[in-house]
């Protein structure tokens, strides 16, 4: 996994509660056995004006001009900011390989569905929650001023506006030192393969009809 | 010391605390589908690992199967080559399937609890969100995303951090024809879809004792819709009378053991909640929902809301956008949305209690003549088999509603079950986000009982009175 260290990017609005992963990717995508390749995909239904498929060039599909990632300004945003309750509905990671995909590494909301939240982690995306007031500020100042972007350092926990203003986000400990290094959890795991067996001997005289 | 139904779980399934609080959780069973494993297969390769028991594991595919012509195959070759590569890969990791041919193939949820794959007091996962249906079972069951389907695969075990938990009590008695599903909706129509968050669920009260295992398993399938990590239900005699004999269930004096364990798995009488919620069973009526969210949901007499009345901006933004998306003017009666399409199935309402419940609604009636499809998906293939057995496919068919095999269909339309932009659909599902069941399609949640009466009135009835001089 790419481990996520500090980003200075820019940021795109997305501006509406409640946005589900169905949105974020649809599910016509979710056919592909691979990682990777969904990024063109990404909010595929509000994106273009077609209906999308697997394989299609999107470079030749008519865009939404309102929609937010359609906008020049907007290109090459690598912060999403968003609003309460980000990601809720199915548990596909799809939805963060397609964010990912498309140059984000950070998701900014008041709040995040559990599933997505977690899923994040696990590709070196940073989810960050900020309380509302925070997040309303960097919507006004995001729309106000083009080029609009926002430094983030995780070992600090923090994120600084253009202005210096800084605010600061909670990030549970394991999962801050798996993201500043990169780090597999399946092998950080497997380390207590013989507490695992240990567990499973016990289970099988407490609990034998599991084993 | 006192504790929650929850709490005695997870206890029994620590492996290692950790120092920050998270624990090392071992899983007992692990269900799989197409959509979310392959990657997860292919992390397996590459690090060259091994499933740590491959016996926890059992896979069906569900998502993008057909519901037709099943002697032919899958004809679109995406599909077809992302169920073949689960049957591939469950063939070299050494891991049961049941295969398309197979008559227990299903809805992933549906079948897990048929088969007796799900036992009480269990850890269970699967590479979707409405794992939550097994909490019925009281057992923990989550949904994880694919990185977590690889490390249970490789690990049988998930860093967990423990979840608050939330009681939910439901007292009274439900009025007749009042289902799971409309409690589950009731619910997120009073919390909202975020109302969960951070919490594990458990579902008490005189009325949830009184539920099916079939009822009580909708309602936890939905727990993820009121953005819970899982949702659960104390084990009593329903529990355990509809395990006993399953082909996985355990038997003779394994069982006396395991239901002697299974009798603790309630909550002590004097356990704590973080948050506990009360509701009245009386005040539950047959529930519609008007929106893009589950928790734009109201009683089938209301009418649909106008946004001047929503709680804050955020709020009133969504309700603009859902009716514009929907098609709906404010102040429209419920009962006067006309439908164009209807779905009976899915993992929330695709077992046999469910077609039971809509064949009662369509004795003797047709579709109307607006509906273009009426879509009966059984949720397993011995739901099917069983539903045949009982006459109720007879019913569908002469009702004009197409008898289909098992999968999710049109629940979220990867296979070609699906709407066309603008259509209206009275479905038995669990979400009606944008485009879920098809790109513009506009979905109404309902009950099975709900979405039968719609079919053949041609727009939503409050069946308490539909067809009784109403
Ligand atoms: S029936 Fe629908 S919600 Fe259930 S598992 Fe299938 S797609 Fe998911």
């Amino acid at each position: 996994m790419q481990a996520f260290t500090k980003l200075k990017g820019l940021v795109a609005p997305m501006d509406r509660a409640n946005v589900d992963t169905d949105a974020i990717i649809p599910k016509q995508f979710l056919k592909s056995i691979k990682r990777s390749g969904y990024g063109p995909f990404l909010f595929d239904e509000w994106r273009y004006e077609d209906r999308g498929e697997p394989g299609m060039d999107c470079a030749l599909r008519p865009k939404r001009r309102d929609f937010v990632l359609n906008q020049p300004r907007y290109q090459d945003a690598q912060i999403l900011l968003a609003r309460e309750n980000f990601g809720c509905g199915s548990s596909r990671e799809h939805a963060p390989w397609a964010i990912l995909d498309a140059g984000f590494s950070c998701v900014i909301a008041p709040s995040f569905a559990d599933i997505f939240y977690n899923n994040c982690f696990k590709n070196g995306i940073l989810p960050i929650v900020l309380d509302s007031a925070a997040v309303d500020q960097l919507f006004t100042e995001c729309f106000s001023q083009p080029g609009y972007s926002l430094e983030i350092e995780l070992e600090s926990q923090t994120v600084r506006t253009p202005t210096g203003q800084t605010f600061t986000f909670e990030v549970d400990a394991f999962r801050k030192h798996c993201l500043l290094n990169g780090l597999d959890d399946i092998a950080l795991t497997l380390a207590q393969a013989d507490a695992i067996r240990d567990f499973e001997r016990q289970r099988r005289n407490t609990a034998p009809w599991l084993a | 010391m006192a504790q929650t139904l929850f709490d005695k779980v997870w206890r029994q399934h620590i492996v290692k605390q950790n120092d920050d609080g998270s624990v090392l959780l071992y899983i007992d069973r692990h269900l799989v589908h197409e959509v979310t494993s392959p990657q997860a297969f292919e992390g397996l390769r590459m690090a060259g690992r091994k499933p740590w028991r491959a016996g926890a594991a059992i896979a069906t595919p569900d998502h993008n199967v057909p519901t037709t012509n099943r002697d032919k195959g899958i004809a679109d070759p995406v599909s077809r080559t992302q169920v073949e590569a689960l049957d591939n890969n469950c063939a070299e990791f050494g891991i049961t399937e049941f295969g398309l041919d197979d008559i227990r193939q299903g809805v992933v949820h549906v079948m897990g609890p048929e088969q007796g794959l799900i036992l009480p007091g269990m850890t269970v996962v699967c590479g979707d969100s409405h794992t939550s249906t097994h909490g019925a079972f009281g057992a923990i069951a989550m949904g994880i995303g694919t990185s977590e389907v690889e490390h249970v695969l490789a690990t049988q075990c998930l860093i967990q951090k423990k979840p608050k938990v939330m009681r939910i009590n439901i007292e009274g008695e439900l009025a007749s024809g009042i289902t799971g599903k409309d409690i589950a909706l009731y619910l997120i129509g009073q919390i909202g879809t975020a109302g969960g968050t951070g919490y594990a669920l458990e579902f008490a009260g005189a009325a949830i004792r009184s539920l099916s295992m079939e009822a009580r398993m909708s309602l936890c399938n939905m727990a993820i819709e009121a953005g819970a990590r899982c949702g659960m239900v104390a084990v009593d005699d329903t529990t355990i009378d509809y395990v006993k004999a399953r082909p996985y269930a355990p038997e003779g004096e394994l069982w006396r053991k395991a239901t002697t364990a299974w009798s603790e798995l309630h909550s002590d009488a004097d356990a704590v909640f973080d948050r506990e919620l009360s509701f009245n069973a009386a005040d539950i009526a047959p529930q519609v929902s008007w929106g893009t969210s589950p928790e734009m949901t109201l009683p089938i007499t209301a009418s649909v809301p106008n946004p001047d009345d929503a709680r804050d901006e955020v709020q009133r933004e969504g309700w603009q956008r859902a009716l514009a998306y929907m098609g709906l003017q404010a102040g429209t009666p419920l009962q006067e949305i006309a439908i164009d399409k209807v779905f009976i199935g899915s993992c929330t309402n695709g077992r046999i209690e469910d077609f039971r419940a809509a064949a009662s609604m369509i004795k003797g009636g047709r579709v109307a003549d607006h509906v273009k499809l009426a879509l009966a998906v059984p949720g397993s293939g011995l739901v099917k088999q069983q539903a045949e057995a009982e006459g109720l496919d007879v019913i569908f068919r002469e009702a004009g509603f197409e008898w289909r095999e098992p999968g999710c269909s049109m629940c979220l339309a990867m296979n070609a079950d699906r709407l066309e932009p603008g259509e209206r659909c009275a479905s038995t599902s669990n979400r009606n986000f944008e485009g879920r069941q098809g790109m513009g399609g506009r979905t109404h949640l309902v009950s099975p009982a709900m979405a039968a009466a719609a079919a053949i009135a041609g727009r939503f009835v409050d069946i308490r009175t539909w067809g009784k001089g109403e």
